[in-house]
């Protein structure tokens, strides 16, 4: 058990060769971002595989958001390399990576807060499509658009709410519908920056729900504080400290792993307040 | 169809959609009053005031009915204006340059080509729309107050060349403008009703284009643009051809209302593209209240009532009236005249969340 854990106290991953191949739909290799002298992300190497439930925790500061706005493309790494789906994308934008099916969500929900919860799923839908500069309307495929938007909001449980201007929603609506909107991209991949953050136990089930339901062509990687979720959900779990990937492995072998018990896991729950959200 | 617009703009959705999925929506819980409220009370309306705009020339005289041309033509710029600022998010103090291009064009067309107008507004548009494709190129790769400044300049540019140029008459302006005619060999539009139609043909024209694409994926995607562009590049949009799309839409409405506005006057100079009406216009937009159609073609028409006949009664004093004027808006209607309504809905909406 232990073996497979990867502590990563100063050797370093190898095999930059078999990045592209088969299972893995997300491979890091020496990934780095560093903000001045401050290294949010040192050298993460990482593998998703595909379909897989993947999870990243880690302390407050570890560098978990840092780590997806790199992988997502938001910010440049300083240094490494980011393979999707076989394919070299460190040197596509963030628009590039969402259009070929990497997206994220942002840990401050990010939203067209002045647009309809519908039309922000419309706006969403219409990329994937690839209308999203028709100046006209089109009732045939706008009316496809709108179904397919509709489907969308449903599944994160929003139907009442589709006509709701979007900055009239609560904190909770907005974290549902934030799922619905990377969902309307098409993704293989999608990086939840803790999607229930503010959310309702009631929502956070259903975000469970959401997330256990996709198909397996939909990777997911989340990061959560909330422990009952992470081991709800995923079968893979990455822990950051500091910005180094300290474990790597299955639920039962990082809450087995000793370093992860030190970094994060023994401290009493009441040190970390975000612990505090139990479904 | 400007009273239909702004229902809408929130939720564009509500025609595709059959009524049965509604019932929780807080609006329409309360039945046919609330219908009545957000189906038939705006089409009414709408029919309402596109009667009385078209009857206008068959109770008013000459003069009045030349003003009500200008201001259908300058509410066109307007809403050219918004397309930009309300709608994308991106000030602007430029659109007179395409306004003026439309003009000068049309003018220029029909003292040497042909009086047809509708060649005229053909070329007046696709004149300022390939201008604005241009200049936008540079323009929307900034935004916000640098933005602002670069549509100044387009507009102080172009107001230069104008102000130089022999062709277009230079600092005299633009005469001789021959009446437009509407058929090969047809009557000239001489009377100020005929024309007044003309222009208003022009200008319903010009909105439906603007209504039409605000309904359309482009229209969701400049929404999108003013909410945020981060969140439009997460979801795999670039914003650089959406802003350049609105930009050219924007261009070709306000060369339109160029074309509509060199019909009215027959006569085109510099200062009809000035810095003034650009700063009009964007007040304009403000007053109205920006994002929506029909609020600032309301601002529009009275901003010109102001600066042309209320001041003509008290000594030319019209930019003080119009300070003053902006000044009170400002306050007592913080979201423009449209924003007056909207604000009490999205009030509702929040109630019930
Ligand atoms: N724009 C920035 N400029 C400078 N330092 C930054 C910036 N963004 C983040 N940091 C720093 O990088 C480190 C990692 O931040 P990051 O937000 O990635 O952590 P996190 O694991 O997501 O934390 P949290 O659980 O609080 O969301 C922190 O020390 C943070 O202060
Ligand atoms: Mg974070």
């Amino acid at each position: 058990m232990e073996t497979q854990v990867r502590h990563r106290k100063g050797h370093r991953m190898t095999s930059t060769s078999a990045a592209g191949a088969g299972d893995d739909i997300l491979v890091l290799e020496e990934l780095t971002l560093r903000y001045g002298a401050l290294a949010a992300v040192d050298h993460v190497s990482l593998r998703v595989r595909r379909g897989g439930r993947h999870a990243l925790i880690g302390p407050n500061g570890a560098g978990k958001s840092s780590l997806f706005s790199v992988v997502a493309g938001t910010q440049r790494a300083t240094e490494g390399t980011v393979f999707f789906d076989g394919q070299d994308v460190s040197g596509l934008t963030e628009v590039g990576r969402a259009r070929v099916g990497l997206v994220r969500t942002f840990q401050h929900s990010s939203l067209f807060l002045g647009m309809s919860v519908l039309d922000n799923a419309r706006l969403a839908v219409e990329r994937a499509e690839g209308s999203p500069k028709r100046p006209w309307p089109n009732p045939r495929r706008d009316r496809r658009i709108t179904e397919a938007a509709l489907r969308h909001i449903g599944s994160v449980g929003l139907t009442d709410r589709k006509e709701a201007l979007c900055g009239a929603l609560s904190h909770g609506e907005r974290r549902q519908l934030e799922v619905g909107l990377v969902l309307a991209c098409n993704p293989s991949l999608v990086l939840f920056d803790e999607p229930t953050a503010g959310m309702s136990a009631a929502e956070t089930e259903r975000f469970s729900e959401v997330v256990e339901s996709l198909p397996a062509e939909i990777t997911t990687v989340v990061v959560e504080h909330d422990l009952d979720v992470v081991f709800r959900l995923a079968d893979r779990i990455s822990v950051l400290s500091a910005g180094r990937l300290i474990a790597d492995g299955t639920p039962e072998e990082v809450r087995a792993d000793e370093a992860v018990r030190e970094a994060y896991l023994g401290k009493p729950r009441s040190e970390e307040p975000l612990f505090g959200t139990v479904a | 169809m400007e009273a239909r617009t702004v229902r809408d703009d929130p939720d564009a959705g509500a025609d595709v959609d059959g009524e049965d999925t509604k019932t929780r929506d807080p609006d329409r819980d309360r039945g046919w009053s609330s219908r009545s409220r957000h189906v038939v009370l705006p089409r009414v309306a709408l029919g309402v005031v596109l009667l009385v705009l078209a009857s206008l020339p068959l109770f008013l005289a000459p003069y009045p009915i030349g003003l009500a041309g200008r201001m259908l033509a300058f509410a066109l710029l307007v809403i050219s204006v918004d397309l930009l600022t309300g709608v994308t998010g991106m000030p602007t103090l430029g659109q007179v340059a395409y306004f003026g291009t439309g003009a000068y064009t049309a003018g220029l067309v029909g003292i040497h080509i042909t009086d047809n107008g509708f060649v005229q507004v053909a070329a007046g548009v696709g004149a300022a729309a390939v201008l604005a494709l241009f200049t936008g190129a540079i323009a929307v790769r900034t935004s916000g107050i640098v933005f602002l400044m670069v549509t100044l300049a387009i507009g102080e540019l172009v107001h230069q060349v104008a102000d130089s140029l022999s062709v277009v008459g230079a600092s005299n302006g633009l005469a001789g403008i021959p009446a437009v005619t509407l058929v090969p060999g047809g009557e000239p539009l001489l009377l100020a009703g005929y024309v007044y139609w003309w222009v208003l043909g022009v200008f319903l024209v010009g909105l439906l284009v603007a209504y039409l694409v605000l309904k359309s994926p482009l229209g969701r995607s400049m929404r999108g643009v003013r909410d945020g562009e981060q969140r439009l590049h997460a979801i795999g949009q670039h914003t650089y051809p959406v802003k350049l799309a609105a930009y050219v839409v924007a261009g070709g409405i306000a060369g339109a209302a160029g074309t509509a506005w060199v019909a009215q006057t027959r006569f085109f100079s510099p200062g009809d593209l000035g810095f003034d009406v650009a700063a009009f216009a964007l007040l304009s937009v403000v007053l109205g209240g920006a994002g929506t159609l029909w609020g600032p073609a309301i601002g529009a028409a009275v901003v010109v009532l102001v600066r042309d006949w209320l001041s003509a009664y008290v000594d030319g004093k019209g930019a003080l009236m119009l300070g003053v004027l902006f000044v009170v808006a400002v306050y007592t209607l913080p979201r423009g005249i449209a924003g007056a309504r909207w604000r009490r809905r999205s009030a509702t909406g929040r109630d019930t969340a």
